[in-house]
């Protein structure tokens, strides 16, 4: 599969990273290639439009995240906003006080209604109740012997008789009550939303049986016409919620943004295989993820959020601010970077390296040999490197495997960080941001959220300009990428 | 058989091009993103789109088309001359010849083979039909029902036997009683999973090794999947020589319009398509309706 956005978004990245804020131009810039995205995505167009305007919004109303540049902050916009459509309220199950709990399930011809009414039965087993299949699809060749044989395997009694459907369908019913199982599952024949005979035919047995819970099916490889198709079964089903099928595929899965945007109700399923097992509970952030393209840079994202201790980056904001940044406070910054793992798994996490460089032209070692020179000197020599002289330098280098003239690189960008801040303006107090953050934190650890402080993201420029290369130039240090074997 | 335009034009009913602005007559700057719009909406996908109207807005200039209508015009036949020049033709000639039916789950695989069979016979030929897939729940099932339909012999295994040798046996079965055609059915997969496209191209290299010859690898495409379609068709082109597409399901409300993109990117040509779940429900692929349809609302 191939991260079309991000490729595009390489280059929008590079012009936009050294902007403080984000113009509306800007936006319009980065979501226009976003729109290319979702539509690839199969995201219906009418529906993008009104994306797009969402996402526009929430790029506007929200501050930027420090750590983040303001492309990353548009993706992240993107990736919030696309969580909140496909997310929203999750199905919880309420069972019939009165049993059976009937469930009904419609869509279009081989999207897997069958396997699926296979699967929700064998989870429903799993949830301590008893189902029962009804095979009411009397049109396709086979298809109830294909429910019985998929319901054999999990063990679960299948109702169908030929004839008609919604009598069918009514008799099962009936069944599941003679019988004492509590959940109905009624399985019906693929329709076209345009033919209105079939439409009248699923209407009806809809109104035989009053399901509590009406699955729609959807195919995850489907295209721009599933928001016509999902909005003409809901208009006549009412339905409650969603199965997404096939996305053990490569399709994107953008159709079911779409269905989402009409039908309103929660997908609640996601199908990854013909095995009644591929069956697992739907995650939002995952197909958000799928659709989008750029997961890697959102896990990114998300590492440096978590990786830097919120105090320590204060800290180290402010004084830098005052333009008291010292060596000391340099060798802390490159530990918090190491604490993200090694740089070459957060190289491999950029989905796009630019042409010619790969993960394996970083090493840890240059972040060590940074590390190891600062820690060669002394206490006095951190804070005030002036006195490094010719056999001072001798030293350190020989102290820390350098070579002079590494020592007298890394002392002469510090002094040219030193000079810049100067005249520096003090740290102003900013609005705190109350947005609530989409990223997940891990269990446990504090917050280590830094979106309410000081200009960390120009410290972590000015240190992304002091380390050795500048190959991987299209990430600034909060994508943790410009080092590189090449010497200047 | 049916007709294809007769059959489309039941279900679809005329409009006037670019549903948006029917009143302009004449061309605006607007018109030509409807135009891309109206190409996206229909899954032709962005990039093909956006190349139609590209050089879409160079003929204009070179013809000096002013209005609507000639625009219109203009365009249709654009895109049919880009569906166009490829052969459509099927070869049904070998003792026997075989057909092999290849596509993701779900698309209408054993529901044309039931279709073509019913086609071949009126036409004159015997048919034999092999379930080859033995993986799905009822597949050799739903394919003797298609069988007795069409009057068609048909050759089947146990379930989770190897497809191979089921189409294999079904060439020796039709070689032995004289039957011309073997349609071979086989399990949906998608291009993702490795190993069951490497089953594939085992099924063509061991349904070529007995008395029949392979003379067609129809891969079946739904004319509701979107932008997913080009990389399918280019990973099944992949492993087996896939020789067209059978595009099923255009009674719907979609209009399969990836094929711009596989014929173009590909070289892949529509040779049939299904309108519908019942036996007659087939059409030879023809791209002045296919196109025509693309600009029409269905009801
Ligand atoms: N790879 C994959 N295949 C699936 C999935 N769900 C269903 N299928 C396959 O898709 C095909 C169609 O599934 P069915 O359950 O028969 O679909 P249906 O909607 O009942 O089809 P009709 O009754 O003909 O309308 C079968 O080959 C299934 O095995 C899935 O999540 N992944
Ligand atoms: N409306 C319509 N439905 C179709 C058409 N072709 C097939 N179908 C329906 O689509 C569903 C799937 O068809 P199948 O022939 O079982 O598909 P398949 O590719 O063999 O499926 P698997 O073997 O499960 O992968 C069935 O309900 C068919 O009746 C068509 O041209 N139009
Ligand atoms: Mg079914
Ligand atoms: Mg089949």
């Amino acid at each position: 599969m191939f991260d079309i956005l991000s490729d595009r978004l390489t280059g929008i990245f590079g012009r936009l990273r050294n902007k403080g804020r984000l113009s509306e131009s800007d936006v319009d810039e980065v979501l226009g290639e976003v729109r290319i995205a979702l539509l690839e995505a199969d995201v219906n167009l009418n529906v993008v439009k009104e994306f797009q305007i969402a996402v526009k919004q929430r790029c506007l109303d929200s501050e930027i995240h420090k750590i983040l540049n303001p492309a990353q902050h548009v993706i992240k916009c993107v990736n919030d906003e696309l969580i909140e459509v496909l997310g929203g309220e999750s199905v919880q199950f309420s069972y019939a006080t009165k049993p059976p709990t009937v469930v009904l399930m419609a869509g279009l011809q081989g999207v897997g209604k069958t396997t699926s009414a296979a699967k929700l039965a064998r989870w429903f087993k799993s949830q301590g109740r008893n189902p029962l299949l009804v095979g009411a699809d009397l049109q396709r060749p086979a298809a109830v012997q294909q429910l019985m044989t998929l319901a054999e395997s999990i063990d679960v009694p299948v109702f169908s008789k030929p004839g008609n459907p919604v009598e069918t369908a009514k008799e099962g019913l009936q069944e599941a009550v003679r019988l004492g199982r509590d959940v109905v599952i009624c399985d019906t024949a693929g329709r076209l939303s345009i033919d209105e005979e079939m439409m009248d035919e699923i209407q009806r047995i809809s109104d035989a049986i009053l399901p509590h819970y009406t699955f729609f099916v959807i195919d995850s490889m489907a295209g721009q016409d599933a928001v016509n198709v999902a909005e003409a079964f809901h208009a006549r089903l009412e339905l409650d919620a969603m199965i997404l099928t096939k996305l053990d595929g490569d399709a994107r899965g953008g159709a079911a943004i779409s269905a989402k945007s009409v039908v309103g109700k929660p997908i609640a399923f996601a199908s990854t295989g013909e095995k009644l097992e591929d069956f697992e509970q739907f995650h939002p952030d995952r197909l958000a993820n799928r659709i989008l393209g750029m997961g890697d840079v959102l896990t990114l994202i998300e590492k440096a959020e978590e990786a830097f201790d919120k105090e320590e980056a204060e800290k180290t904001a402010m004084k830098f601010m005052e333009g008291q940044f010292t060596l000391e406070d340099f060798l802390e910054q490159m530990q918090q970077l190491k604490k993200m793992g090694p740089l070459q798994n957060l190289v491999e996490m950029m989905p796009n390296l630019p042409q010619g460089v790969d993960s394996s032209d970083v090493d840890d070692g240059q972040l060590d040999r940074l590390e190891a020179i600062i820690q060669s000197m002394t206490p006095d020599e951190r804070q005030n490197p002036m006195i490094i002289d010719g056999s001072r330098r001798g030293r350190i280098a020989k102290g820390s495997g350098a070579n002079a003239h590494e020592v007298s690189q890394l002392l002469k960008q510090f002094k040219e960080i030193k000079k810049m801040m100067k005249g520096s303006k003090k740290p102003k107090k900013k609005n705190r941001n109350k947005k609530k953050q989409a990223g997940k934190r891990k269990k446990g650890r504090p917050s280590p959220r830094i979106s309410d402080i000081g200009d960390l993201a120009e410290v972590s420029k000015e240190i992304e300009n002091f380390l050795p290369s500048q190959q991987l130039k299209e990430f600034d240090l909060s994508e943790f990428g410009s080092l590189s074997d090449s010497d200047e | 058989m049916v007709n294809f335009s007769a059959r489309l034009s039941n279900t679809r009913k005329k409009f006037s091009f670019f549903g948006n602005s029917p009143t302009s007559k004449s061309i605006a700057e607007s018109t030509w993103s409807e135009i891309e719009e109206t190409l996206i909406g229909a899954d032709v996908g962005v990039n093909a789109s956006l190349e139609i109207v590209g050089d879409l807005k160079k003929e204009t200039d070179r013809l000096g088309v002013s209005s609507i209508s000639e625009l219109t015009e203009l365009l249709k036949k654009q895109l049919k001359v880009r569906l166009g020049g490829l052969d459509v033709s099927l070869s049904d000639d070998g003792d026997p010849a075989v057909w092999l039916f290849v596509g993701p789950n779900g698309v209408g695989k054993t529901t044309s083979i039931g279709k073509i069979a019913s086609k071949k016979i009126a036409e004159g030929h015997s048919v034999v039909l092999a379930a080859g897939d033995t993986f799905r729940a009822a597949a050799s099932e739903q394919l003797a029902m298609w069988a007795d339909r069409a009057g068609a012999h048909i050759v089947t295994g146990a379930d989770g036997a190897d497809p191979s040798s089921i189409i294999f046996d079904a060439t020796e079965y039709a070689k032995a009683r004289q039957v011309s055609l073997v349609l071979a059915d086989t399990a949906g997969r998608l291009h993702t999973k490795k190993n069951l496209m490497e089953e594939l191209s085992k099924i063509q290299r061991v349904a070529g090794k007995g008395p029949g010859t392979v003379k067609e690898i129809l891969l079946v495409m739904d004319s509701t999947t979107g932008q997913n379609g080009l990389v399918q068709a280019a990973q099944f082109a992949e492993v087996v020589d896939i020789t067209g597409i059978v595009l099923t399901k255009l009674d719907g409300s979609a209009r399969g319009g990836i094929i711009f993109a596989i014929q173009t990117e590909l070289g892949i040509p529509v040779k049939l398509v299904g309108l519908g779940e019942g036996l007659e429900d087939l059409a030879l692929f023809d791209a002045g309706t296919f196109v025509d349809a693309l600009f029409e609302t269905k009801a």
